[in-house]
């Protein structure tokens, strides 16, 4: 796949949070062959210094960074966070979440619009976590987003593609867009499925990093995204209602 | 001077910015600013003045999702 310019060859991004060890996310990353993960920026202090060993072994993985806006509430609070990340990771690339709620933490689709589009403006190339309304997404677009990252179910509930038939019309609508579910993917076969669709890749975090042996799920999401993908390109059957035999009626034989 | 830095009231001992990230001993670490919630980038630190009650943020890579 081709994102903002750039070439592809794995259509899992995974997210480096919630893993029992740096060790454990590093393993699970090379076990997914996932070519972008997603950071954040928090705060550092000059005791710890605990980002710069994280910073080591992304850097040692060799794989592209997508930082995210997380846990921001308000436009000011992404877009500055998007300012010091690009300092930091070198990369025009956002993951731009505005947080609306709280408990579900559904994205405030009006800031990130706005935020979207001063991002875009100041040159970012942004990935906004949104949700698969179609009126915000094309605003999305309108703003200077070239990707789209609606919700299969709120992050971290593992819930899968809550409205699979939204997914389907903002991949009919937008072609052209980068489309990557992200949020509440929770096993290889909702992973599967939004590759069905023909969603271009899914991000996930929280499946793989608790996950009791997340090496061995981070392999089962890779060889679910490929089988996805490959089902998508093989053209599925359509389906039915009612049933259609798969055998010949013809050259039965009269038994009754 | 008394700021906030990183949510937490200190006294430091500087004018600037990137005064006061030596003062509290950041050297080479590879970090981020922002003052009173605006970025302020690497090569801005030192031409930025700092006032009483400023709040400061430093922060580096972490994980994320």
């Amino acid at each position: 796949m081709k994102v903002y310019g750039v070439e592809l060859k794995s259509r899992l991004l995974l997210g480096t949070s919630k893993y029992l060890s740096l060790d454990l996310m590093a393993k699970s990353v090379r076990a997914a062959e996932a070519e972008v993960v997603t950071v954040s920026v928090r705060r550092e202090s000059s005791q710890f210094r605990e980002g710069q060993e994280f910073w080591r072994i992304i850097h040692d993985l060799g794989v592209r960074v997508l930082p995210n806006t997380a846990g921001c509430y308000t436009v000011k609070e992404a877009v500055t966070t998007a300012q010091m990340a690009r300092e930091i990771f070198a990369t025009a690339w956002i993951k731009l979440e505005v947080i609306g709620d709280r408990d579900t933490l559904a994205p405030d689709v009006f800031g990130t619009v706005e935020a979207a589009r001063i991002l875009a403006r100041d040159g970012f190339e942004v990935f906004p976590y949104t949700t698969e309304d179609l009126i915000v997404c094309d605003r999305l677009i309108e703003a200077g987003c070239k990707a789209l990252m609606p919700w299969g179910a709120p992050i971290g509930s593992g819930k899968g593609l809550n409205n699979p038939f939204g997914l389907r019309v903002l991949r009919a609508r937008y072609p052209e867009a980068t489309l990557i579910v992200d949020a509440g993917i929770g096993l290889p076969s909702h992973a599967a499925a939004a590759m069905e669709l023909g969603y271009d890749a899914v991000l996930l975090n929280t499946a793989v990093g608790t996950a009791g042996d997340p090496v061995a799920m981070a392999r089962a999401f890779k060889e679910a995204v490929e089988a996805g993908a490959a089902a998508h390109r093989a053209g599925p059957m359509q389906s039915r209602d009612l049933a259609q035999p798969s055998t010949p009626f013809v050259g039965k034989a009269a038994l009754s | 001077m008394r700021l906030v830095v990183n949510g937490a009231e200190q006294d430091v001992a500087a004018e600037t910015l990137a005064a006061a990230l030596e003062a509290l001993d950041y050297g080479e670490t590879l970090v981020a600013t922002a003052l009173n919630g605006d970025f302020v980038p690497a090569r801005k630190r030192a031409e930025t003045s700092l006032s009483e009650g400023d709040r400061i943020e430093i922060v580096a890579p972490r994980q994320g999702g």
